[in-house]
């Protein structure tokens, strides 16, 4: 029961958007049964995110943070890991950038950036590594590995930012000292300002970087022989032993890799935004990659255009709060437990029914006939991206 | 420290480590049967909001157990459908679970209550109440066994003595029986439970469901015995300590308890002794918090004993035609 039976615009167009329309669907029957009209909320939720420059400021802050997150999880995804320690990857990557920040004084936010992006990487990775070794080396899973590393990552930074980067001043609240004027990344107002992006917007120039990292991901994905590793230890661990690849290896760079992205996410939401180190600056960001890259078929088109789905749920989730506050904006996490539900757990609901129809479609023609499937077609979650053999 | 002391801190483990058993528990069934669940925590949290709300609109502690237990079974059921039904991955259906639970109670909390997501405060006879053993008053002056029997045992609520009991049934269900023999038969080899003519598809509902049963026990526990309502996001990764007891204790009843027990501990020090000085050295409260996670990955390292999983774990079964 592969996707191959399916045409491609099947596999990566139409099932994910019947799976939305669902996930939107029972959504909509949530904000029925709490006495709100959904096409009202819907309208405002949709105009609040993409209606005003103000609104594709915030819309765009946070779909450059589910791009990197997303990336992550879906680099993960293409090696049949399933990475849920984004959360955790993306927090420690924001104590890289904030310890590089604040022990250097980089003369330039052009400097800050790439010295806060490699510390971001390097430190998400870091955190990665030690699951993806006990996975690697020693078969524990996965999944509950960085389960319970995202924990302990919220432990250490509860422990680090109220007992050690504490700065006098803060007022008691656990944050570390604002970083230096010079090391402010340009936001959206400063580098595009005839688009008129209000100041107050956090969008800035880590969107660009948002956007690099997925073309490095796809080169490295399918166009490196690196990620022809990646994408055949994913199909068949076993078979990938035979051709020579090791599975040690591939493990840990695609889980290094996919910590970095995760982590690099700290570049947009520390330097970028907040500007300090605060208590939990992901937000849960770290969980929204799960469900981009899902949605995005861990392809990186698929996830720029799945993480700007959320950045538009998230912004309008928040307007649609402030319009309606019987509405809270916990609606957007239900919306997007039910497009991981749909789209990753129940995709066979939707899956099974359309294969029939093609199965049935195909027969009454000559076989020669049929959709040949591309060999490097980007294979999502769609079936079971996480239970690798254990070695 | 002293015997007192003592015997306070062992009072609030057991009380910390009930809700811990149970959702420990739920997952054993659950995962013996070949059904990985990541779930228990939103299970635990969806119960915890239902049972707190319907013990406040009925003023009963009973009624409000019933609707936990009924929410936890619905999300079970929507993790049978996903991962028996139609062969989703259960890890991220388990995922989606959390989150659901996690959403929709704030989302339906402050529709019904709008209390920013809380539940109005429980009190009488909408919470359950501590239950003095017999003969607790009158053996309290024994040296040593009266407060260990009149404090540590005695006054807790109903539903710690449930789960207590829960442990030696659990055994006997999976150990005893042929539906436990059959249960854990199709979390190793379902295939060969299918040629013997038994349904893998029905044990393996039977097992997620007793498994939301349990679960939202665990989540009735929280809101309605251990606290006075419900919080956001009250169940604060007991659901995940649970998952962790679960591997600890390699997907055993009686180790379940063992394990539950010192993690019901460790939370309790941690909430007791801010900071522990052991040597001169200052020991955070995070790391006790931590602990269980850490321990965790030890064990599943291997470097503690070996952990192995029900063989079938994880993997939908698709009868061969």
């Amino acid at each position: 029961m592969s996707g191959d039976i399916l045409p491609k615009w099947v596999d990566v167009l139409l099932i994910p958007l019947l799976n939305l329309v669902l996930a939107l669907f029972v959504s909509g029957l949530v904000v029925l049964f709490i006495g709100e009209n959904p096409f009202e909320a819907m309208r405002i939720l949709v105009n609040g995110a993409v209606g005003s420059a103000y609104g594709w400021g915030y819309t765009l802050y946070y779909t450059t943070n589910f791009i990197f997150t997303g990336l992550g999880v879906a680099v993960a995804f293409h090696a049949r890991l399933f990475n849920i320690g984004g959360e955790g990857q993306a927090a420690i990557g924001g104590l890289g950038v904030a310890l590089a920040m604040l022990w250097v004084p980089w003369p330039h936010w052009s400097v800050a950036l790439v010295a806060a992006a490699v510390a971001a990487a390097l430190f998400g990775a870091a955190w990665a590594a030690i699951p993806a070794w006990l996975q690697a080396r020693r078969g524990s899973h996965i999944v509950i590995t960085t389960i319970m590393f995202n924990f302990i990552a919220s432990a250490l930074m509860v422990y680090l930012l109220s007992r050690v980067l504490l700065v006098p001043g803060a007022g008691g609240s656990p944050e570390t000292a604002r970083f230096a004027e010079a090391v402010r990344l340009p936001n959206a107002a400063d580098v595009l300002p005839f688009l008129g992006f209000p100041r107050s917007t956090p969008l800035n120039v880590s969107f660009a970087l948002a956007l690099l990292s997925a073309l490095f991901v796809w080169v490295l994905i399918w166009r490196t022989r690196l990620g022809y590793e990646i994408r055949a230890f994913g199909l068949s661990g076993p078979a990938a032993l035979y051709a020579g690849i090791s599975p040690v290896r591939i493990t840990m760079i695609a889980m290094l890799i996919s910590g970095g992205l995760c982590g690099m996410m700290a570049t947009n939401a520390v330097l970028g935004e907040a500007e300090r180190l605060v208590i939990d600056p992901v937000q849960g960001a770290g969980f929204v990659g799960i469900a981009v890259a899902l949605m995005g078929r861990s392809h990186p088109v698929g996830v720029i255009l799945a993480a700007l789905l959320f950045g538009v749920l998230y912004q309008g989730g928040a307007e649609l709060e402030f319009e309606r506050p019987a509405i809270t904006r916990e609606l957007v996490i239900v919306i997007q437990a039910l497009v991981i539900l749909f789209t990753g757990a129940l995709d066979g609901m939707v899956r099974r029914p359309l294969e029939g129809f093609f199965v049935a479609r195909r027969r009454g023609r000559p076989a020669a006939a049929a959709a040949v499937p591309e060999p490097t077609s980007p294979r999502g979650a769609d079936n079971d991206p996480v239970h690798r053999a254990e070695p | 420290m002293d015997f007192a002391d003592l015997i306070q801190i062992l009072d609030s483990a057991l009380r910390l480590a009930t809700p811990l058993l149970l959702a420990c528990l739920a997952g054993l069934f659950s995962e013996r049967a070949g059904i990985f669940d990541i779930g228990l925590e939103g299970k635990m949290l969806a119960s915890a909001f239902f049972s707190a709300a319907a013990a406040y609109a009925t003023g009963s502690a009973w009624l409000g157990l019933l609707a936990g237990i009924g929410a936890a079974m619905v999300l079970a059921a929507i993790h049978g459908l996903a991962s028996i039904t139609f062969r989703g991955n259960q890890l991220i259906s388990g995922v989606a679970i959390n989150f659901l639970a996690s959403g929709m109670t704030v989302v339906v909390g402050e529709t019904w209550f709008s209390l920013g997501g809380r539940t109005p405060a429980l009190a009488g006879p909408a919470r359950f109440g501590e239950v003095e053993l017999p003969f607790a008053d009158a053996v309290r002056d024994v040296p040593v066994l009266g407060p260990v029997y009149s404090d540590l045992l005695s006054g807790h609520s109903i539903l710690v003595y449930i789960a207590l009991a829960i442990v030696p049934l659990t055994w006997w269900v999976l150990f005893r029986t042929r539906f436990g023999l059959r249960l854990r038969a199709v979390g190793e080899n379902p295939a060969a439970v299918d040629t013997a003519g038994v349904s893998v598809v029905g044990l393996r509902y039977a097992a997620v469901m007793i498994c939301g049963v349990l679960t939202g026990i665990a989540g009735a526990h929280l809101a309605t015995a251990l606290g006075a309502g419900f919080v956001k996001e009250m169940s604060a990764g007991r659901g995940f300590i649970a998952l962790a007891a679960l591997i600890f204790a390699k997907w055993r009843p009686w180790y379940a308890l063992g394990a539950c027990l010192l993690f019901g501990l460790l939370e309790a020090v941690g909430n007791r002794y801010q900071n522990i000085d052991v040597g001169g050295f200052d020991i955070p409260t995070q790391f006790m918090q931590a602990l269980p996670y850490i321990l965790t990955v030890v064990i599943l390292a291997g470097f503690v004993g070996r952990a192995i999983p029900p063989r079938a774990g994880g993997e939908p079964y698709v009868k061969e035609s």
